[in-house]
């Protein structure tokens, strides 16, 4: 984990069907040890952005660089041993597997005795996963199946982390944790890079937002910027018109 | 008569448990309702024949072993069964459904399986006829269980192989990282390759467990029963009524999912007539697919 580490994401043209693509040239930066946040109406392509970086969806133009390395056309399963880690929104931990399963299969990518190792150091990190590594992760709840499911991503040490909507469904304490985990790993140097329906609270832990709408950049900035921008506020955070109050 | 009808219907059963894990892996996994699944059973009964024919001719006859009709040979003969079997699964894989799979719909890979299924039995009948043949010739005597229950030396075999192998599959699939894969990439074929699974790996794998499940069927179809080319086609209904039954994609549920095709078909002949025991299967599918489509062990789709 150096300093430099850094997701360019430039141009990027995405979407499930050829010819139809939802994201029509999207550009994002993330630094290491920094949080940002993708901010958007419903179908902006926020999603669609992170699972193209992912490897899920196909990138017809546009590349992905991470640490200068081209990782455009690199398959999903290789990613992760290339640094990347994702949580989609969701489905995100193996339902019928035990937690510990799903962190085998967090450590797929790893040699046996590095997972084995790496499955140690997340247990001493998060108790509550190692008081029930035997159940199945279908039982947990939300904000625990969140945690698995970041533990899961944590597990290869990614430098680059995406996270799909990670409080969706939580209550305000598992979703204020959750973000006190986001914020740790971008102070341990990784590239945080974020996609949350609840931009304001997204925003008030990101250190830079990117506005997404209609599959473009719209407005980007340092997080509090944006989240004093008056315009944004209107449209995207949900703050309401004085006159309309 | 009721514990000689249990007896057979768990011998059977056996049979199809192990035919129908296969089937029930390629259900969840592949997605689709693989109708050539069947002809692996003859193939792997057949595949065996061609190995026994080459050992015979090289080196005469064998001894059995104990109170079997088989000797060394044929135990070999399995393997090489199951290797052959997975070849040729792998090859079907590759050059039809993982091809079609790319481009077409659920249904037009299901009547692909059903034209490979008609090429694989017709091969069959190409290459060795259509008359039945034994692997061997031995007689056998029944040996004699309390409660007046006949049953064959080779059909004690047949368990017992049966259960080593749900167990040795059990500690792969709950123990070894490919076996967690293979559960992981059953679920969710996204969220494992973004883990680092390699699922194109993770299916040939299935492919390779479904296949030799297919051919230890086949071979201990045609030890107990007959080989004959339908052998896979007559089993067909069986089989898809254990997979269904146990839940696509469950172990359990397709061994489970045979013993209660097997003792449902064997009891039955107790109350309706011997001719109308291949509907049972059908009843079967209907009734599950009514009550339980899941099936016993299988997991909500999502």
């Amino acid at each position: 984990m150096t300093g430099s580490t850094e997701l360019k994401a430039t141009g990027i043209v995405a979407g499930y069907i050829p010819d139809m693509p939802i994201l029509h040239g999207v550009s994002v930066v993330v630094g290491a040890g920094e949080v940002v946040s993708i901010i958007g109406p419903n179908g902006a392509g926020k999603s669609t952005l992170i699972k193209a970086i992912a490897g899920l969806v196909g990138i017809s133009d546009g590349n992905v660089t991470l640490d200068d390395k081209d990782i455009t056309d690199v398959p999903a399963h290789s990613l992760a041993s290339a640094g990347v880690g994702y949580v989609p929104q969701n489905g995100n931990v193996f339902a019928t597997l035990t937690i510990h399963e799903n962190l085998v299969m967090g450590g797929a990518a790893l040699a046996k005795a590095v997972a084995q190792e790496r499955i140690e150091e997340i247990y001493g990190m998060y108790p509550v996963l190692k008081e029930r590594t035997r159940e199945k992760a279908g039982v947990l709840s939300g904000g625990q199946r969140q945690i698995l499911a970041v533990a899961r991503a944590l597990l290869t040490k990614p430098r680059l982390m995406m996270l799909d909507e990670p409080t969706a469904g939580l209550s305000p304490m598992a979703a204020a944790e959750l973000f006190g985990v986001v914020r740790g790993m971008a102070e341990r140097g990784a590239a945080v890079l974020m996609v949350e329906q609840n931009a304001k609270a997204a925003l008030r832990v990101s250190d830079h937002g990117y506005v997404l709408a209609d599959g473009q950049n719209r407005i980007e900035g340092p997080a509090s910027a944006l989240l004093e921008d008056e315009e944004i506020g209107e449209i995207f955070l949900g703050v309401r018109r004085k006159e309309a109050v | 008569m009721f514990l000689q009808h249990v007896a057979d219907g768990i011998l059977s059963g056996a049979i199809v448990g192990l035919g129908a894990i296969g089937l029930s892996f390629s259900m969840k996994m592949l997605r689709f309702a693989n109708f050539s699944h069947s002809e692996l059973l003859t193939w792997g009964a057949y595949s065996a024949l061609i190995f026994l024919s080459f050992a015979g001719s090289f080196s005469g006859s064998f001894d059995t072993i104990g109170p079997f009709s088989f000797g060394i040979p044929l135990v070999i003969a399995m393997g090489f069964s199951c290797l052959l079997t997975s070849v040729i699964a792998l090859l079907l894989h590759r050059f039809v459904y993982l091809r079609l799979s790319k481009t077409a719909g659920h249904m037009t890979m299901v009547f692909a399986s059903f034209g490979v299924a008609l090429i694989l039995r017709h091969m069959v009948v190409l290459i060795w006829g259509s008359d039945p043949i034994y692997y061997s010739n031995e007689l056998q005597l029944a040996v004699l269980l309390p409660g007046n229950v006949r049953v064959l030396p080779d059909q004690v075999f047949l368990l017992g192989l049966t259960v080593v192998v749900v167990i040795a599959l059990h500690l792969f699939m709950t123990r070894s990282r490919a076996g967690i894969a293979m559960r992981g990439v059953a679920e969710s074929p996204d969220l494992a390759r973004v883990s680092g699974v390699n699922v194109d790996r993770v299916i040939t794998f299935v492919w390779i467990i479904g296949a030799s499940g297919a051919a230890l069927a086949g071979v201990l179809y045609g030890m107990t029963v007959q080989i004959r080319p339908e052998l896979g086609f007559s089993l067909i209904l069986p089989l898809f009524a254990a997979a269904i039954l146990g839940g696509a994609g469950s172990l359990y549920g397709a061994v489970l999912g045979g013993l209660i095709v097997g003792l449902s078909e064997n009891l039955s002949v107790m109350i309706i007539p011997t001719t109308y025991k291949p509907a049972v299967p059908f009843l079967l599918i209907l009734a599950i697919l009514y009550f339980q489509p899941r099936g016993i062990f299988g997991e909500p789709e999502k």
